[in-house]
């Protein structure tokens, strides 16, 4: 497989699982503002756009952070790299440039979700914002859909490897973020905390019903960590896309006999994750362990690109 | 200029009711299958083009519109005779063309013999000094030719325009005939019609044996500019059913004279290299420095015999509308006999007395720019308007060797479905003929391009023209 | 006379490149009046070099080399051994015909300012030599004092035009626009002049096919024909076509040139 096929593959993974993670953390934080009894408010979207590392930029428009305001500029603007429209067409040209590696119906499915937003100047209201995230999330479950039914070869491989170090990315910094804007350094976990806002975390991982599965005793701080870091049941925890990407690595590595420095980070980070506890982690700096994890990513996408040899 | 007088390649020249005798079961299938039928069937056909993304973007025009080429039902259709004796035309027309191009670059012999003024291929852009003296591996220089022709009786043929650098197009061939063969299958099985789907095996075939080196398993890869192109789709349907890599300039370097692909499990070297970018973007050391589509070093690599190119660079000088005219000449000087097709009548503006003449007669005229394509830049002169030839007269006594000018031709017709029913509308068509170290190869069907405008003659998909499918039958009636 | 040369191109890079393909005009060919008996191309670092020829009949060497690179440095150094011969090119490998060199180039297309001032210049006598001479000495006369500098890319009709910094380069260029306006081949020739002082860049004159005589080169830098201080390495249509080094990096960052350049006089012919 030629190395700009490989790369493209890996990153029509990585936008278009980006794509869908915007457009659920935008769902939920409407939710969280627009529509439980306590707005939210601007601290809410705020967060939105910390998460998303678009802070600076959406800063730089000079508008205020208000619900029309952030979720116009996290799913519609295409000026920076972060909305939804732009992974989408990120993803789009990406899989233009692969086609003959696609079925035509994983095609169809980024063409059409791509398709939304084309000439759509405004965003509307939050029922029209979230039909529109709704049909987003719609399009990119098609694709994961065709994915599974594509032959299982080097390509669906890229593509889930790289949904999966974008998961990753996505989860641990919803997590970090959140953490850091619900418990203030002065309160203890455990303490009084707003139901909503661990709801809306929730949400925007699909986890609402695994949590109720999972912990029996009510909403907790620490259960909610702990199941998106640790629980490797949920699929948008960091335990599972730690544990998918060295199953990836390893599936690439028979079908293609590359084997390098990618499979031994992804290795060794699944051998220390499975040795760290949550609690531990939340004691010894929750916010420094997440920092680190993100970094790690990061290097591991470096390796992954140095091992497949993308342009 | 109306149909009128024109021959009908089914209807002859007596319209639906008196077809030629040798068409008369067809003629019969077209008067029986209800129209509303047939545009059903049509309809069907396109939608399924457009899902595909077989789509073109039109020269100039800005918004770049991914759009269809519309589609004809009515199929184009060869008798087994008239084919054998056109094959032997376009044989020996590629031959001659081959042998031009390996003279032109080498020994140079028709100019020294004085058949071709030499200004015409020095002044020339078209003639690269930069590939003078390289001869490309087994001496093959037009691997994939298209040469377009048209038809004013049974078995009178002109070539009107060789393509001997990158002719797109046979991905229509291909994908016109699937679309018969589902929609109508009858066809098939009351007609024998040569098959066009060994295709993709002729051209690897062609592109294996001019490996260099006689390597029996050469790497093989179609190089396109990009998804932006608007021949992409065609770029990777070959490269999709030959079982090749579809590269981008990105995706080779050259190192130490030879050329690798880069791969996931590392550089693979390259042998054999179907290029659909022009010689200018090839190489930004050799040819514009500012080709971002190119791959710095190819031509080294190329020179020190590392790697075959089709089509070889510098072929331009063979498909060059000022060369064009000395096609005769040209074939008359390599194969030491009269070219079996030829010329549409050619004036050259260029020449003094052949100015005269088209400027006297500009309304019976088609008049082209030597470096036109597309249509654009073309009088049709039975239909153009007065202001049309005004325009087109001020540019000819400004520029006269930038044109050439051609009679208008009784372009034959084919039955093609128009809103009121099946009426005769204007084709060309353009054949692809293959050239490999073991020969010359005419695949046995083509591109047939319809006017879809009554009376009109212009064919080119930018300005309202359609396909059809082209049967080439193995028996001598329909 | 004897000559030697090092010429010295040195490359520096902001940020280290993944490899560099490099396309080098920096080896003369003999002919009857010049003759190479020493010519080495050295790179400081690993490298593949290859050598070819570009169809003009130059050589041509290909330089390969694998990163990460932060420098580059390209040394020639060699000795030739030349006659006089009046500026009369004899012997040197011409694939293509005179006529070839009729052809205009964007960098080589007269404006009519350029155009009217080699009329005028050239006159109006018979000997196509003798209206030559006539218009370098002319294009002389207006850009007495051009040093050889890095190409900046110009045309000949715009260094005509605004005048400003004026290369070797450019009056050579203006030497074959106006001469292919008058009907005349001509083509670009770069290489080396014997002086004293360092320099940062090849020189570069003009030759055009003087029926009869065959090709003559012509200095419009210094008003004459060159001599035996001259050592002839590559022609082209124009500067571009024949530029000593030109080359491709996969890389990002700026990319800085500096050359450094000596010809010495070694004596006079044994």
């Amino acid at each position: 497989m030629l190395s700009r096929t490989a790369a493209a593959l890996y990153w029509l993974g990585r936008y278009l699982e980006r794509a869908d993670f915007i457009a659920r953390l935008v769902e939920a934080t409407i939710r969280l503002d627009a529509l439980s009894a306590r707005p939210a408010g601007d601290a809410a979207w705020q967060s939105a756009l910390a998460v998303t590392y678009t802070d600076q930029a959406f800063a730089a428009t000079g508008q205020e952070p208000t619900q029309a305001h952030v979720a116009r500029f996290l799913a519609l603007d295409d000026g920076h790299p972060g909305s939804i429209v732009r992974c989408l067409e990120m993803a789009r040209n990406n899989a233009r440039a692969v086609r003959t590696a696609l079925t035509r119906e994983a095609w169809t499915a980024i063409n059409r979700a791509w398709l939304l937003f084309q000439n759509r100047q405004t965003i509307g209201g939050a029922t029209a914002t979230l039909n529109l995230l709704e049909q987003v999330k719609g399009e990119t479950r098609g694709f994961e859909g065709a994915i599974h039914r594509m032959m299982r070869n080097e390509a669906t491989l890229l593509i889930q490897l790289g949904a999966a170090i974008e998961r990753a990315d996505n989860t641990a910094r919803l997590v970090d973020v959140k953490y850091h804007l619900l418990l203030p350094q002065d309160e203890r976990i455990g303490g009084v905390v707003d139901r909503d806002q661990w709801n809306t975390i929730l949400q925007t991982v699909s986890a609402v019903n695994a949590y109720r599965w999972l912990y029996d005793d009510g909403l907790q701080p620490a259960n909610v960590i702990d199941l998106l870091i640790s629980r490797a049941e949920l699929p948008r925890s960091l335990a599972a896309c730690v544990e998918e990407v060295v199953a990836l690595l390893n599936a690439l590595a028979k079908r293609t006999g590359l084997q390098g420095e990618a499979d031994r980070m992804a290795r060794a980070r699944l051998a220390r994750m499975q040795k760290t506890r949550t609690h531990d982690a939340i004691v010894s700096g929750l916010h420094e362990h997440l920092e680190a994890f993100v970094r790690e990513n990061a290097l591991l996408d470096g390796a992954i690109a140095r091992q497949f040899r993308f342009i | 200029m109306a149909a009128r007088g024109a021959f009908d390649e089914i209807w002859g020249h007596g319209g639906p009711d008196s077809p030629r005798a040798e068409f008369a079961a067809l003629s019969r299938w077209l008067a029986e299958t209800d129209a509303a039928e047939l545009q059903r069937r049509q309809q069907s056909a396109e939608a399924a083009f457009r899902q595909l993304g077989i789509t073109f973007a039109v020269y100039g025009d800005s918004d770049a519109a991914e759009r269809i080429i519309p589609f004809d039902i009515v199929p184009r259709v060869f008798l087994a005779g008239e084919w054998a004796r056109l094959s032997e035309g376009l044989v020996q027309r590629v031959e001659a063309i081959n042998a031009f191009l390996e003279d032109i670059y080498g020994a140079r012999r028709i100019l020294r013999e004085g058949v071709i003024p030499p200004e015409l291929i020095y002044l020339n852009a078209q003639f690269r000094a930069e590939v003078d003296g390289v001869r490309p591996p087994h001496g093959v220089w037009a691997h994939i030719c298209g040469i377009d022709l048209v038809r004013t009786g049974p078995d009178q043929f002109y070539v009107l325009e060789d393509n001997a650098r990158t002719p797109s197009g046979v991905s229509y061939m291909l994908e016109n005939r699937e679309a018969m063969i589902r929609l109508c299958p009858e066809l098939f099985r009351d007609f024998r019609v040569a098959p066009v789907d060994s295709y993709p095996d002729m051209l690897l075939k062609t592109m294996q044996s001019v490996a260099p080196g006689g390597n029996p398993r050469p790497v093989c890869v179609v190089l396109t500019p990009g998804h932006f192109n608007s021949a992409y789709y065609e770029h990777s349907f070959l490269a999709d059913s030959m079982g090749v890599e579809l590269v981008e300039a990105a995706d080779l370097v050259v190192d130490d004279d030879v050329v690798w692909m880069q791969t996931i499990a590392g550089r693979v070297k390259v042998d054999v290299i179907y290029r659909r970018i022009d010689d200018d973007f090839l190489d930004p050391l050799v040819f514009r420095p500012d080709s971002m589509l190119g791959v710095p070093g190819i031509m080294a690599a190329y020179r020190a015999g590392n790697v075959a190119i089709l089509n070889a660079p510098g072929n331009g000088i063979a498909d060059d509308k000022a060369i064009y005219s000395y096609m005769p000449e040209i074939v008359r000087f390599y194969s030491g006999g009269e070219a079996r097709l030829p010329n549409v009548e050619t004036w050259r503006c260029r020449e003094p007395d052949a100015l005269n003449y088209v400027l006297a007669n500009l309304p019976e005229l088609v008049v082209k720019l030597v470096d036109g394509s597309g249509g654009y830049g073309m009088l049709v002169g039975p239909t153009a308007t007065r202001a049309e030839i005004a325009a087109f007269r001020a540019a000819l006594v400004a520029e006269p060797h930038r044109y050439i000018a051609q009679p208008t031709l009784a372009l034959s017709t084919v039955p093609t479905l128009a809103e009121q029913g099946l009426a005769p509308r204007h084709v060309d068509f353009r054949p692809f003929v293959l050239t490999g170290s073991d020969g010359v190869r005419v695949a046995p069907g083509g591109l047939t391009r319809v006017a879809l405008r009554e009376g009109s003659l212009v064919v080119n998909s930018s300005q309202g023209g359609g396909t059809k499918d082209s049967f080439v039958l193995l028996d001598d009636g329909a | 006379m004897r000559i030697a040369i090092e010429h010295r191109t040195t490359y520096r890079f902001s940020e280290p490149q993944a490899r560099i393909v490099q396309m080098l005009r920096l080896t003369p060919c003999d002919t009857q009046d010049q003759t190479v008996v020493s010519w080495l191309v050295g790179v400081d670092r690993d490298a593949r070099l290859r050598d070819t020829g570009d169809g003009f009949g130059n050589m041509v060497t290909m330089l390969y080399a694998e990163g990460p690179i932060e420098a580059l440095d390209i040394t020639v150094t060699g000795e030739v051994l030349t006659s006089e011969a009046s500026g009369v090119v004899r012997g040197a490998l011409e694939p293509l015909p005179p006529l070839f060199y009729l052809r205009g180039t964007a960098r080589t297309e007269a404006s009519d300012a350029l155009f009217v001032f080699a009329a005028d210049s050239a006159g109006t006598a018979d000997d196509t030599l003798e209206r030559l001479h006539a218009f370098n000495a002319a294009l002389h006369r207006r850009f007495p004092c051009v040093p050889d500098l890095p190409d900046a890319g110009c045309t000949a009709s715009r260094a005509f035009e605004t005048g400003g910094k004026v290369s070797s380069r450019d009056v050579a260029q203006m030497f074959i626009a106006g001469a292919r306006g008058l009907m005349v081949p001509a083509r670009y020739a770069s290489g080396y002049r014997a002086e004293d002082a360092a320099r940062s860049a090849p020189h570069a004159w003009a030759e055009a096919h003087v029926e009869g005589l065959g090709w003559v080169g012509f200095d419009p830098s210094t008003g004459l024909s060159p001599d035996e201080s001259y050592v002839r390495v590559a022609i082209g249509l124009d500067a571009s076509g024949a530029a000593a080094t030109g080359g491709m990096r996969i890389g990002h960052g700026q990319e800085q040139l500096a050359v450094d350049l000596h010809v010495d006089r070694l004596g006079g012919e044994e």
